[in-house]
């Protein structure tokens, strides 16, 4: 007996096509409850479906949009049965996600249900202060990157005497690779308010903004959703202070997730940067004392209030507490959220719960565009704060891009760059025209125009940028850089000294050629061309050549393939 | 004339200036010359002023859009995914380069840093709806229904 269908309508689960399904479902289900719930993290397994039986769940993957696969769901047929591989569940740590994906997002009711809000009534019966220490004694650090601990943090707008003091949730989650806080607002939205009121109690914030980039519409739509249900049942009163709820929409700019340039955004104007002291704490939005916390931040707080500071201590490693969400994506097996206890290997991380085969790994990018490469010989490194910093890589907020063999680094390289140097706010010099010139460089280097003095200068501006930059952004711009030159250099050499990119990913290093010996002649290549570099005769012209790869994709034969330029196919007659 | 009376849903406040930029984009599809002058005078502040905060965030458009709005995602893991062949295949289909639209107005074309799909990469969306883990075919398939259904 089916007693409920849980269905996983976040945005992955809906890119992935559940909101097609989800009509088809609710139309085959009769009466049986179908329920919309948000990520349970295993994105590679979207759509999924949850069946709720008399004896226990349930799950289908990869749920196909028709009514014949949602009628063999229903049945509850053996095929398409998903489980958690045991590899990974036995590595997991869900603290932090524990309901997301769980139940319904938005319902108040089906969030207190499972204990919810209970943090917030023990943290109300408390005095701020022992409220302030508790999250002290926990060892809570920042989930946004910077990992400075959060009572600390807290204690400084705590102490402040001031008619406003403003609270943010800092949910501009702008690190391209990274989706755990959306999939935490998307999920339990209720979770993060209930962190930042705890919040407002301990450090006696009058005005909460939640700063979220407007391309998470549904996160915005789950948080609003939740706001007016709390203020509606007078949750939002803490003590006697109506404490306000704001929703900003960011507008695209990766620099406002640097805190004074979300203040500055938030104040409605361009989103730049400017010299701390004075703290936001001393002087934030609007020049009253503010604070800024990560939303896995705040996702942690009722956790740590519920089960208290030495239950939340005791796991992790001695700098680093608690478990931390990684977004894992690139070349893996199973993209997806993974929440995990600090101290884990990236081993365990990437081979483990990712399922990437060993050897086919070349490196992870952690932390986006402002953290670095780490490579595959030291996986064996713990996952905390300090370990990964002592790599010349950063913890970031969680994203964690797995980086196959068959791509190259350089390139790697230049895209960070490309996208720093887009969003550098343009106020300090080095970093507005450093930025521009090593991406200038490594374009240089990929097309195969590299200079003998390239990597040095690379190195030597690098370190510049660093220095010479006021905000975070700056500081860590150059870092996949540097990275990629100290672990991956013989990439670097090859591009500039041999005018080869070992990985065949650097379009005007490669040529595109035929195996003329296992070609059908079904002119598919010649059709799919955008350029006409296909001859009548199966013989690609290289120099018309855009390297799109359309002719590759599109052989049903795989015949045609990117080979090092000038190697045994000839270039002019693209054969053998 | 335009009506940009509705920006008074967005108060008067210098920190609703955003949020008034917003408002007029999702009902223009985009910031006009007259909407910059509008939204300048309801906020009390210079054209300049309004110019500049709109050309710092990447979210705001100052050429009107196309009927379907295509943003081709660009963060890492769509990236290494082949997110940049995704862009010449559709520029190959439609014509247009990112931040252009096409003569009829039914497709533009733009890059976004990241949608937060990346465990479906390499991923796009069209007026909002995201499609996941893209090849050619199924890329091609998607724009060409698009045309069909005008």
């Amino acid at each position: 007996m089916i007693k409920t269908i849980k269905i996983g309508t976040a945005s992955c689960g809906l890119a992935a096509g559940a909101g097609e399904l989800l009509e088809i479902l609710r139309k085959e289900a009769g009466d049986i409850p179908v329920l919309e719930v948000g990520c349970i993290g295993h994105c590679y397994a979207e759509p999924l479906l949850e069946l709720v039986t008399d004896s226990g769940s349930v799950f289908y993957s990869n749920v196909k949009a028709d009514e014949k696969s949602i009628r063999s769901v229903l049945s509850l047929a053996p095929e398409g049965r998903f489980s958690i591989p045991e590899k990974r569940s036995s590595k997991e740590m869900l603290k932090v996600t524990r309901l997301a994906g769980k139940i319904d997002p938005v319902s108040y009711d089906a969030y207190k249900a499972e204990g919810g809000f209970s943090a917030l009534e023990k943290a109300l019966a408390m005095s701020s202060d022992a409220l302030v220490d508790e999250i002290k004694k926990s060892g809570l650090r920042g989930r946004g990157g910077g990992g400075f601990p959060t009572g600390n943090k807290w204690q400084f707008l705590a102490a402040k005497k001031a008619d406003q003091k403003i609270l943010i949730c800092n949910a501009d989650e702008g690190d391209p690779g990274a989706f755990m806080d959306r999939s935490l607002m998307e999920s339990v939205p209720y979770q993060v308010l209930e962190g930042m009121l705890i919040g407002a109690h301990a450090t006696g914030a009058t005005k909460l903004f939640i700063y979220c980039r407007a391309e998470y519409p549904l996160a915005i739509r789950n948080l609003k959703l939740a706001i007016k249900e709390l203020e509606k049942r007078g949750i939002t009163t803490i003590g006697n202070r109506k404490v306000e709820v704001i929703i900003k929409e960011g507008a695209g700019a990766f620099v406002c997730g640097e805190e004074t340039s979300m203040i500055a955004s938030l104040e409605g104007r361009r989103g730049t940067p400017r010299f701390r002291p004075p703290f936001p704490t001393d002087s934030g939005y609007m020049g009253y004392p503010t604070a800024i916390n990560n939303v896995e931040t705040f996702g942690n707080i009722p956790l740590i209030v519920r089960e208290g500071a030495a239950a939340f201590a005791s796991v992790g490693t001695e700098k680093s507490k608690g478990t931390k969400i990684f977004a894992l994506a690139g070349d893996i097996k199973c993209p997806g959220l993974a929440e995990v206890p600090m101290g884990i290997t990236l081993a365990e991380i990437v081979y483990d719960i990712g399922g990437a085969e060993p050897g086919t790994v070349k490196a992870v990018q952690t932390g986006g565009p402002s953290g670095g490469c780490i490579p595959a010989d030291k996986f064996n490194t713990p996952v905390d704060y300090d370990s990964l910093n002592a790599l010349g890589a950063i913890m970031g907020s969680g994203g964690l891009i797995v980086i196959g063999q068959n791509r190259c680094m350089v390139e790697a390289a230049r895209y960070f760059l490309d996208f720093t140097h887009r969003e550098s706010c343009g106020k300090c010099t080095f970093c507005r025209v450093g930025t521009k010139r090593m991406f200038e460089t490594l374009e240089r280097i990929t097309k195969g125009d590299g200079l003998e003095t390239d990597v040095p200068f690379l190195e030597d501006l690098g370190k510049k940028i660093k220095k010479g930059s006021l905000c975070g952004l700056g500081q860590t711009a150059p870092n996949p850089v540097l990275a990629t030159i100290r672990y991956f250099k013989n990439e670097y050499d090859a591009h500039v000294k041999e005018k080869k990119c070992p990985a065949l990913e650097c379009g005007p290093l490669v040529d595109v050629a035929i195996d003329k010996s296992n070609c059908i002649k079904c002119k598919l290549c010649i059709k799919n061309c955008p350029v006409g570099a296909v001859s009548d005769s199966f013989v690609i012209d290289n120099s018309k050549c855009t390297r799109c790869n359309s002719c590759i994709e599109v052989c049903p034969k795989k015949t045609i393939s990117r080979v090092e330029k000038g190697s045994g196919y000839s270039a002019v007659s693209g054969q053998l | 004339m335009q009506d940009f009376s509705y920006l008074s849903a967005a108060g008067k406040e210098r920190g609703a200036l955003i949020k008034g930029l917003q408002m007029v984009q999702e009902k223009e599809g985009y910031i006009s010359d007259a909407a910059i002058s509008a939204v300048a005078s309801h906020f009390a502040l210079s054209e300049a002023e309004v110019e500049g905060v709109v050309s710092f965030y990447a979210q705001f458009k100052r050429n009107k859009p196309g009927k379907h709005q295509i943003a081709v995602c660009d963060g890492t893991a769509c990236h290494i995914k082949g997110s940049t062949l995704i862009q010449e295949w559709i520029s190959a289909e439609t014509g247009i380069k990112a931040g252009e639209t096409d003569a009829d107005g039914f497709f533009s074309l733009s890059t976004v840093a990241c949608l937060g799909c990346c465990s479906l990469a390499p991923v796009m969306s069209i007026n909002g709806k995201v499609y996941g883990k893209l090849d050619r075919k199924a890329l091609i398939s998607i724009l060409k229904n698009l045309r069909k259904n005008g």
